[in-house]
């Protein structure tokens, strides 16, 4: 069933047209890649779906884009509401630098207005860094700044700060980039395991990861969909010539 | 082993010679800064240390001709101003620079805000305080403590707004769209986000704004007016140092004139340690990831 669904979906910057009518259907407790040349639209697929393409100045999208058959841009839609239900983790990771480590994972909740006691609070943190294999590393340190983490601890710890507001879709826009291969590797595990619980849609420069981690593929090329389907199809037979030339690494 | 032409040599000759000159030049210049500072700071503890000393602090000046007596009523009433202004100004002025830097904001009302700060900022002083008289003194029927704090506040308010800009504006943009990613409001990711972690350099640009109006003297001669007797009421005239210490100043009175250089160094002394402050907390360096 699709989770996420994409109708005509045109998204601009200005005048400029960023992404030209996508159609395309996000499985649930999938992991949908995204892949495509830099420029081609990825980031801004991804931040059409939680409502974050409209904080730049002068962006705008058209179409439809449906969260479990309703559509997040519908009138009277809250764009704050969507975002506490599509969760979205950076390229670069960006703990709060003023804030604990237990801090920077609460901080959607707390800053939400919920009326959490100490206890509550407590089990939240902990289940949210566990879930994003985090909660080892730090359990001893909660009280210490965010930032003093290594760059793929912070990434994780993004991950759990995401997850504590118990989102049901993860966006994800090439978090392993700014990563070493231990640290993705991390991650990739992560992916695989929070797939049962979220429907996980992954931006990646990287085809090894994307042919790893995800179910479904989507290529892009210009901002248009130029192929979506199975994986494993994607990458061994796919239909079209721009997506086996991309792939193969002939362009892009 | 390399031979060196005769004019490569005399080339490097002619620059070691020029940025010996510049450098010697910088030096000097800086003598030339400093120097006044000294001589200044100097002149001023020579003369005022002597008239310092607990009755300065405790005690109501005394009529001409009687000895003794302080500026204690001064002292206090610039902290009491200072302190009203500073809360003003902290209000409108951080909020202003929240505006100011907030990305959605409409920007043609930015620049004007922007552009009025500015020129806010180029106001001589005594045309502040003659503005403050006509808006506020005038229709509250007499000089007033609240008067001069709205003076103060005045001109403090655009140094806090565009140093709170500045600050905020060096946050990374993406703190501000992670908090947003999270789902929380704008005005709580503006706040308790992008605000927080400018905290410091907002609280910098503060207490130097802070200092530099507590020096002032000429918005408040027609706004706090001055008072030779203790009083915390916002409805009556105050006494401030600056403005006992330019009375006292112009006096023919030899006490009064000493008593005026204790006062001028005890502003001072306080000037500089907000300064102080204001370095300590700035050599930390702003809190920002990496
Ligand atoms: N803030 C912006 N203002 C104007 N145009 C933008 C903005 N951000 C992106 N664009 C344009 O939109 C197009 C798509 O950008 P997008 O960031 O989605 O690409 P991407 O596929 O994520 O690239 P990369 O792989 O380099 O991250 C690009 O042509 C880019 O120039
Ligand atoms: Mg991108």
């Amino acid at each position: 069933m699709a989770k996420i669904r994409l109708v005509r979906m045109s998204a601009y910057f200005g005048r400029t047209r960023a992404l030209r009518e996508i159609n395309l259907d996000i499985p649930e407790f999938n992991v949908t890649a995204v892949i495509g040349p830099s420029g081609c639209g990825k980031s801004t697929l991804v931040r059409c779906i939680n409502r974050m393409h409209e904080t730049v100045k002068d962006a705008r999208v058209e179409g439809d884009v449906l969260l479990d058959g309703e559509n997040i841009y519908g009138p009277g839609v809250d764009p704050v509401q969507i975002r506490r239900r599509v969760g979205m983790v950076f390229q670069k990771p960006a703990p709060f630098p003023t804030m604990s480590i237990q801090d920077n994972v609460a901080v959607g909740l707390n800053l939400n207005g919920l009326a959490l006691n100490r206890g509550e609070r407590a089990e939240i943190v902990e289940r949210s860094l566990r879930r994003a294999a985090l909660w080892n590393e730090v359990k001893d340190d909660l009280g210490k700044p965010g930032t003093s983490l290594s760059g793929g601890q912070q990434q994780r710890l993004c991950i759990a700060r995401a997850l504590a507001v118990e989102p049901e879709v993860l966006l994800m826009d090439e978090p392993c980039s700014a990563l070493d291969p231990i640290s993705t590797a991390h991650i990739e595990e992560l992916v695989l395991e929070l797939k049962s619980q979220y429907t996980i849609v992954i931006v990646t420069h990287n085809m090894q990861q994307a042919a790893r981690v995800s179910d479904f593929t989507a290529f892009l090329l210009g901002g248009v969909l130029i192929e979506f389907g199975d994986t494993k199809q994607i990458f061994t037979n796919p239909e079209r010539q721009e997506t086996e030339d991309y792939i193969t690494g002939r362009f892009g | 082993m390399k031979t060196v032409e005769p004019h490569v040599d005399a080339r490097r000759m002619w620059r070691k010679f020029k940025s010996g000159a510049m450098m010697t030049a910088a030096v000097l210049a800086t003598l030339l800064t400093l120097v006044p500072l000294f001589l200044v700071l100097g002149y001023l503890v020579k003369q005022g240390v002597n008239g310092i000393n607990w009755a300065f602090f405790t005690r109501l000046p005394r009529p001409v001709g009687e000895p003794g007596g302080g500026m204690g009523n001064a002292v206090l009433g610039t902290l009491e101003v200072v302190g009203l202004a500073s809360v003003l100004a902290v209000i409108v002025g951080v909020g202003t620079g929240i505006y100011l830097s907030e990305p959605g904001r409409n920007r043609s009302v930015a620049n004007g805000v922007r552009f009025a700060a500015d020129v806010l900022m180029g106001v001589p002083s005594i045309v502040v305080g003659i503005f403050v008289y006509a808006v506020v003194v005038r229709p509250m029927g007499g000089f007033s403590a609240l008067a001069g704090a709205i003076a103060l506040a005045v001109m403090m308010t655009p140094l806090v707004a565009r140093t709170t800009e500045q600050a905020l504006s060096m946050v990374p943009a993406e703190l501000r769209e992670s908090a947003l990613a999270l789902g929380i409001p704008r005005w709580r990711t503006s706040l308790s986000v992008v605000a927080r972690t400018a905290a410091r350099g907002i609280t910098t640009g503060v207490l130097l704004a802070l200092a530099r109006i507590a020096g002032e003297t000429a918005p408040l001669l027609f706004t706090a007016f001055g008072n030779q007797y203790w009083s915390t009421s916002l409805r009556r005239p105050i006494a401030a140092l600056t403005v006992q210490v330019y009375t006292y100043a112009i006096s023919p009175f030899e006490d009064w004139h000493r008593q005026a250089w204790a006062g001028a160094l005890v502003l001072t002394a306080m000037v500089l340690v907000v300064e102080g402050v204001v370095r300590s907390i700035s050599g930390r360096g702003l809190r920002t990831p990496r």
